[in-house]
């Protein structure tokens, strides 16, 4: 039996000085298949897969490879066995095409035949549906293209074992349906294919058997045609859920935020924001969807006085006032005191909003350092404040002390937006505050979000999941290279329809793209 | 096909022989007890190169660094210390206290962790300033002028308020000339603060030419020789601390160290230094001027610099040359790193580095080895102690055991 099987990891285990990465775990991929490994967030997919790619070396177990027991000790090993892994952030040299990208690094004679190489490059290509120009340079790619090479990289050094690392988190729904064609093709042609991923409803069809990993230890294997999406997630949980997300009906709504004829650029002077006209209402969410970089981040910016405009205004209607006031002009702090809170998570979640060397009541303080005396910190109203936070939202830390860069993603999550509906917010704004979260953490969030919105808030979600945005929000507003493409009603908008949106802004613009 | 002979080969790999494991929640207690062994340790190497290279015994090399650090087994200390045989332990207090050595080792580490205090600041906001030698420099230059100019025309207590305060503006002005380019302009200010200190020791030659007392030499030499003026008091405290003692050194730089570590860890402005430090972004988004905060820590990092050039020129040599700083500048930034920007922690690495350069320096003589033997040893023991920090964040692991003793 084992003869057929790809990969055979045997009781692996890999500890992290005390931290249990995984224990214990065992399971099989055939030729010829795809395997959806499924965990919530800390449950060990990436390590128990690092440990294929031979970036880590497990403490104890076996790994067989087609049979035969094989110790991984180097990442070139693991490419001497046939095994490629295709990462979430893109390890390409940006300067060279993309056929330089994919022979760089390979043995054989000094100088490197290019034809030979672009020709095989179009053969792969062929074979599988990629498209791709072997003499496009990767900082003129788009992040599909990319991926699209570094997957022809592992094929091109004669993969016949690919580990995908949540690989459609960054594509649109029509990427992602290319992607899963050629995965398919691969399968046929007897490839045995790893695929890490948080969405159930890609692992449902896609895939042909789903593992799943809890907590570092492997609950077990079923097969695709006999799981739903309830009984994944159960699995991966352990216990019953729902996977409804609630949305209350919007009450007292009126404009909060106005933005009007808002136009922005890059240090390169390049336009990021077109001409944005919009409206952010209380007590509703909206949501703002897009390709990552299309304008979200400078939106959100813009509005907290933390980006100049080129153009445009922003104003701000308070609640119990008729007095609208201009935000465009005021300093970070000056808006954060009118009570409009960005609760910013940028693509790396510490980079803005919160202090990872420093602990919960560090962070808190962010806020509100400037009270008290007038030279001294007060710290105990910050620790009052994290304390609270930890029961209320149930953030899981050794100490409030503890550096909050040691904290797990949805912990660091809960942390800063616990302080920003701490400080009684009018306006909140998130971004990506679901990124990279397990189920149950993200269904914490949504629910602190709606929470806001009954209290009258105006809440800004910006998001990936389409799935998602068309549940939790009222509107959503689709943003695309910096324009807006549309303002839909998310009740009755479909998700193939956002798809759309995202790609193409208005029929003129679309003309030039597509004649490429 | 090709497959075959890839198993072959690779199923002759075997588990590596030591892997690199993290380990984590290292205690301090234990950290502290890893720390001590490397510096014994490193003791060890040092004492087993001494050994090799000259023949000397580890006992001759204890009386030599004795000798020099505290005075031990002179015969100022023998004779002091026989007066109280009735009371050994007053009269080794008394022997200590009196004794020069031990006092220029007090002075030269309290000097130096006044330069490790005044880069703190700076480093924890992730400016690297490597320009404390400048800035010590010209607040030498600035206490030396005032001595050389304003010697018969003020009193003693107001001459020594001037150079005190000319000195702090001097080094303030040079920690805050690159501060206002990088919070301008963003220049690169490890660069720009290392080129303040040859504009500074420039400036210190020429004045040494201009005011040269030699004839020719181009050495300024000791400033008021005779009257003394602007020099700080040895016989503070009467007989009790000695003739030479040093006092004035230590209770200024551990009142600073005491300041500066209430500014850093409790005040509002050490809670920006700290977020700038961290992050950029974040401190924009809490609304923080980031120019502001540069530019107030490079001038607090300057002018205690240049305090550190006042205690130098006004109460250890009197004159000011282009090595009167003797890399001080430099050999703080590592007591800065090895005590992680902990003031009280760089009283213990000060202390430190001056016994081994001052210790050092005097086995290399006594043992007949050169100045570049004392840098060796130097050498070997900041090696220790610096690889003593990877047996802390990580541990091996051998073939065949597996990871459970772990303590």
């Amino acid at each position: 039996m084992t003869g057929t099987n790809a990969i055979e990891l045997k009781s692996i285990t890999k500890t992290f000085g005390s931290v249990v990465a995984n224990k214990d775990v065992s399971l099989s991929v055939r030729k010829g298949e795809i395997l959806s490994l499924l965990g919530e967030n800390g449950s060990g997919k990436t390590t128990l897969m690092n440990m294929l790619s031979g970036i880590y070396y497990p403490d104890s177990g076996e790994i067989y490879i087609n049979g035969e027991k094989v110790d991984i000790r180097s990442p070139k090993d693991s490419f001497d066995l046939g095994i490629g892994m295709i990462h979430q952030h893109f390890k390409l040299v940006d300067l060279f095409t993309a056929a330089e990208n994919i022979v760089l690094g390979m043995k054989g004679k000094t100088k490197v035949d290019m034809k030979a190489v672009v020709e095989k490059i179009n053969g792969l290509c062929e074979k599988y549906g990629f498209e791709l120009d072997p003499y496009k340079k990767i900082y003129n790619m788009s992040v599909s293209e990319k991926q699209t090479v570094e997957i022809i990289k592992t094929l091109y050094r004669g993969a016949n074992i690919l580990i995908l690392d949540e690989p459609t988190a960054v594509l649109t729904p029509q990427e992602t349906r290319t992607l899963f064609k050629i995965l398919k093709k691969m399968r046929e042609d007897g490839k045995a294919i790893i695929i890490i991923t948080h969405k159930l409803m890609e692992v449902l069809e896609l895939s042909d058997r789903v593992s799943v990993l809890r907590k570092g230890e492997y609950v077990g294997t079923v097969n695709t045609n006999e799981a739903t999406e309830l009984s994944l997630t159960e699995m991966m949980v352990g216990e019953k859920v729902t996977l409804d997300i609630e949305r209350p009906e919007p009450v007292d709504v009126n404009p909060r935020i106005i933005i009007k004829d808002v136009s922005c650029s890059d240090k390169n002077g390049i336009k990021v924001l077109d001409n944005i006209n919009l409206t952010v209402n209380s007590g509703e969410i909206l949501g703002i969807a897009g390709i990552a970089g299309s304008g979200q981040k400078e939106l959100l910016e813009i509005v907290a006085g933390l980006q100049s405009v080129d153009s445009g205004s922003v104003t701000y209607c308070p609640p119990d006032s008729d007095k609208c006031q201009e935000l465009i002009g005021k300093s970070p702090l000056q808006i954060r005191n009118l009570g409009v809170a960005l609760s910013f998570v940028p693509e790396d979640r510490l980079g803005m909003g919160l202090v990872g060397s420093m602990g919960m009541t560090g962070n808190m303080m962010l806020r509100s350092y400037r009270s008290g005396t007038k030279f001294f910190t007060d710290r105990k109203s910050p620790k009052k404040l994290s304390e609270d936070i930890v029961k209320q939202l149930g953030v899981v830390t050794p100490d409030i002390s503890t550096p909050v860069r040691r904290l797990s993603g949805g912990n660091v999550q809960k942390v800063l937006i616990g302080r920003e509906i701490a400080a009684s917010p009018t306006v909140l704004m998130t971004a990506y505050a679901v990124r990279g979260l397990d189920i149950n953490t993200s269904y914490t969030i949504y629910h602190l979000l709606n929470e806001q919105k009954k209290k009258g808030v105006a809440v800004v979600y910006v998001g990936e999941d389409l799935d998602v945005l068309l549940a939790l929000c009222d509107k959503i507003m689709v943003l695309c290279s910096g324009r807006i493409s549309g303002i839909v009603d998310a009740r009755s908008a479909t998700k193939e329809q956002l798809g759309l949106m995202m790609t193409k802004h208005s029929e003129e613009t679309e003309v030039g793209d597509n004649d490429k | 096909m090709t497959n075959n002979s890839v198993h072959s080969k690779s199923s002759h790999l075997k588990e590596p022989l030591i892997r690199v494991a993290r380990r984590e929640g290292t205690s301090k207690l234990a950290a502290f007890f890893i720390k001590l062994l490397a510096i014994v340790l490193s003791c060890v190497v040092c004492l087993g190169v001494i050994y090799i290279l000259t023949g000397s015994t580890p006992d001759k090399v204890a009386s030599a660094m004795g000798g020099e650090l505290f005075g031990f087994g002179t015969r100022q200390m023998n004779n002091i210390m026989n007066a109280y045989s009735s009371s050994p332990l007053e009269g080794f207090f008394r022997g200590l206290l009196s004794s020069k050595p031990f006092w220029r080792t007090i002075r030269d580490a309290m000097i130096m962790l006044c330069v490790a205090i005044a880069l703190t600041p700076a480093f924890k906001m992730r400016f690297w300033n490597t320009g404390g030698e400048g800035q010590i420099l010209m607040g030498g230059l600035a206490t030396a002028t005032v001595m050389i100019f304003c010697a018969d025309k003020l009193s003693p207590a107001l001459l020594i308020i001037v150079m005190l305060l000319a000195s702090i503006a001097a080094g303030l002005v040079w920690g805050l000339i690159p501060a206002i380019f990088k919070a301008k302009w963003n220049t690169n200010e490890t660069l720009f603060t290392l080129m303040m200190n040859y504009i500074a020791i420039q400036l210190v030659l020429f004045f040494n030419i201009i005011w040269d007392t030699t004839g020719g030499a181009g050495y300024i030499g000791m400033i008021n020789k005779e009257t003394h003026a602007g020099w700080f008091p040895t016989d503070i405290a009467g007989g009790f601390l000695g003739t030479e003692n040093y006092i004035i050194h230590l209770l200024t730089v551990i009142v600073l160290t005491v300041l500066v570590y209430i500014y850093l860890g409790y005040t509002k402005h050490g809670y920006e230094i700290s977020v700038v430090g961290e992050s950029e972004n974040t401190a924009r988004y809490a609304g923080i001027s980031i120019k502001r905060v540069i530019i107030r820590t490079m001038c607090i990092s300057g002018a205690i610099c240049g305090l550190a050039g006042f205690l130098l020129v006004a109460g250890s040599t009197h004159t000011i040359a282009k090595d009167t700083s003797d890399n001080r500048g430099f050999t703080a930034i590592i007591v800065a790193w090895l005590s992680k920007f902990n003031p009280f922690m760089m009283i213990f690495y000060s202390f430190l580095i001056v016994f081994l350069s001052n210790g050092s320096k005097e086995i290399a003589t006594r043992c007949g080895l050169n100045e570049a033997a004392s840098d060796v040893l130097t050498g070997i023991v900041l090696f220790f102690i610096i690889a003593s920090d990877f047996f802390i964040n990580y541990r091996l692991v051998f073939r065949h055991k597996t990871a459970k003793e772990e303590k």
